[in-house]
């Protein structure tokens, strides 16, 4: 049984420049005891998808579940989960104590059980010094452990979370992003996290949903989304840089690169197509079957990107530490047979499945 | 610029203002505590220096002490009423309600209205036989009530006209401190299942106790202010009933010209506020939080 399932989900809004679909006919399921990321570009339907999965705005037309048990029409607080928002929605006139055991004296737990579950809480996120202080006099990483603090002491089987460390400096991110996976796998909750942060994504999730425009994308493994895109649009949002993407056109018998003369790169039925090659799998090698010309080089310290015309399309290629070519060189690439993906050019869909994990370790 | 420009240049740009004040503010206070303490000049004779025999013609007034316990009963009739009126009005107008913005307009109108206007209006509603009031209850067949006139419901009927006024001017104040606050608090709460009675209980209020002090301060000072619908529509009749402190200065200053012992009056008045402001501060300062 899945812990949360979505299923054909819509939410419009109505604005003065007519209807806008937030969410459009969205179905997945998750499993309990996992981690599972909503990514997506801003305004792509990732945050009102959570919250319709906690009950603060109300789907259009579809159903959802948690525990199997049918929610749609319940109110959030009998929903049986918990949230962190992005502004961490503390309140600012209760003390760190009061913040996080609000819920508690809502539901009237008892006196006992209610210092247990704060003292179990603060000591799993290091809050116990600043139990009286207010929300105002904390750091905003401390704010983030409150606010994280008053999820998890609910004991809610499904934690929502929504940007909880977009507030968060770079440093602090790191930290508390290895901090919430380690508490959720601890606790074995089943978690929805929103980010629009690839590497928030790649690094924590078991399962990635990648939406846009309100639809998904692609729906899987953070190892799915990188070595089998299942379009264009999640080829070019997972990995950074992004996977180059270049027009191909037929010579002879067989695809080529749009602009080159060779060599062949696929069978002459994907001529109009888009061959994908991410930058990382692409090799300088002397004796490599394609020649390009090095339009501008990078130095980004452990790695330098190379900005290669081929044809008259760029390729962006991504070498180890430095390299002794500038600009204007010529050299020669090549990459595992793996490592290419194929992709309709009108529809944006991957053309074929090749398997690349063979070759990928030859990279890692 | 040297340092001595600079300072004339400050100077300067504070000088009309500074002047204004001085002038009709701070020499005006001063003059009448000094005056406080001399008598009234009249024809030949001049202001001489009485001590505080002016302070004690007010002790055994007994007219002061009416407008004293009017004043009073007026205050505690209006404040709480208007403030718990303007909090339940922001809170309905700041919800998801159709027509929010005109009701906005029709709370704030009272505010923006002229007092003397406002006064005339609703010396109208009260007209004994043909005022608005009268009309409605006679329909009804309730017997005649003359309000303004009757020694029972003249200062209740002010009051009215006082509540209906300042309610919609606090109003404003509670919806921009209630517009300040984040949606997500509201939220978040609803996930931990608060009712919207325990959420206003625990967090609205609290978080609205900086504005109540403001509004409070003002409501008292409002209270003892008031003297334009007095002036319209009473004269602090019939037998007193509706004589406020600032009405009775203003007829001993300028009705009776006793100028001497209306600054007395003036100076017992701002002590009063001034009290009641501090004791508010000071009482309410630890309950407040502030953001």
């Amino acid at each position: 049984m899945s812990a949360i399932a979505v299923e054909n989900v819509s939410k419009h809004w109505t604005t003065t420049s007519g209807q806008v679909r937030a969410v459009d006919s969205v179905s997945f399921a998750l499993d309990p005891g996992t981690l599972n990321v909503l990514l997506g570009p801003s305004g792509c339907g990732k945050s009102t998808t959570l919250r319709l999965i906690a009950g603060l705005d109300h789907a259009d037309t579809g159903r959802i579940w948690i525990d199997g048990r049918e929610v749609t029409h319940l109110a959030p607080a009998r929903r049986k989960i918990s949230m962190v928002f992005q502004s961490y929605a503390l309140f600012p006139h209760l003390s760190v104590q009061e913040n996080i055991v609000f819920g508690l004296r809502v539901r009237k737990t008892g006196h006992a059980d209610r210092d247990r579950r704060l003292k179990r809480v603060s000591e799993l996120l290091g809050l116990s010094a600043l139990l009286d202080r207010k929300p105002g006099q904390l750091s905003g990483g401390q704010q983030q452990r409150v606010a994280l603090g008053r999820a998890l002491i609910a004991e809610a089987p499904v934690c929502l979370m929504d940007e909880p460390l977009s507030n968060l400096d770079a440093q602090l991110r790191q930290e508390m992003r290895l901090e919430i996976r380690n508490l959720q796998r601890q606790l074995g909750i089943t978690m929805v996290y929103v980010t629009h942060d690839q590497v928030e994504a790649m690094s924590m999730a078991d399962r990635v949903i990648l939406l846009s425009c309100g639809r998904i994308e692609q729906n899987g493994t953070p190892a799915d989304l990188y070595e089998t895109p299942a379009n264009i649009f999640v080829a070019r949002f997972i990995g950074t840089p992004p996977m180059n993407l270049l027009r191909l056109d037929k010579a002879g018998s067989e695809a080529v690169i749009a602009g080159t003369a060779g060599p062949g790169v696929a069978p002459l039925a994907w001529a109009g197509g888009m061959l994908g090659v991410r930058p990382e799998h692409v090799l300088l090698a002397r004796d490599g079957p394609f020649t390009a010309r090095v339009e501008s080089v990078e130095y980004l310290g452990a790695d330098s990107l190379l900005l290669c015309r081929i044809g008259e399309q760029i390729l962006t290629t991504r070498v180890a530490g430095r390299v002794g070519v500038t600009g204007g060189d010529s050299v020669h690439l090549s990459w595992a047979r793996g490592a290419s993906h194929f992709f309709d050019a009108a529809t944006g869909i991957r053309l074929a499945t090749e398997p690349i994990h063979q070759t990928a370790t030859m990279f890692a | 610029m040297t340092r001595s420009a600079q300072w004339l240049y400050g100077w300067l740009l504070l000088l009309p203002a500074a002047v204004l004040l001085a002038l009709f503010t701070h020499y005006p206070a001063v003059a009448t505590l000094w005056h406080s303490f001399r008598s009234t000049p009249r024809g030949s004779r001049a202001s001489t220096f009485v001590g505080v025999d002016n302070y004690a013609q007010l002790v055994d007034d007994p007219i002061f002490w009416q407008s004293l316990t009017n004043n009073l009963w007026f205050a505690i009739g209006t404040i709480p009423l208007s403030i718990t009126l303007a909090l339940l009005m922001a809170v309905w107008v700041n919800g998801r309600i159709a027509g929010r913005g005109f009701l906005r307009l029709a709370y704030f109108t009272p505010t923006v209205l002229p007092m003397i206007a406002v006064a005339n209006i609703w010396l109208f509603f009260y007209t004994p036989e043909y005022g608005l009031l009268e009309q409605i209850t006679g329909a009804f067949g309730m017997p005649a009530h003359n309000w303004l006139g009757s020694k029972n419901s003249a200062l209740a009927a002010l009051m009215v006209v006082t509540v209906w006024k300042e309610a919609g001017f606090f109003m404003i104040f509670y919806l921009a401190a209630l517009q300040q606050m984040s949606p997500q608090l509201a939220e978040a709460a609803a996930i931990e299942g608060a009712s919207r009675a325990y959420f206003f209980r625990r967090v609205t209020l609290p978080l609205l106790m900086p504005t109540t002090l403001f509004v409070l301060v003002n409501a008292v000072i409002n209270a003892f202010r008031l003297v334009d619908h007095v002036v319209v529509m009473t004269r602090g009749g019939p037998d007193n009933a509706t004589e406020l402190l600032l009405y009775y200065i203003y007829e001993i200053g300028f009705r009776f010209w006793d100028s001497a012992y209306a600054a007395a009056l003036t100076m017992v008045l701002l002590l009063l506020l001034g009290v009641v402001a501090l004791l508010q501060f000071w009482f309410l300062e630890r309950k407040v939080h502030y953001q």
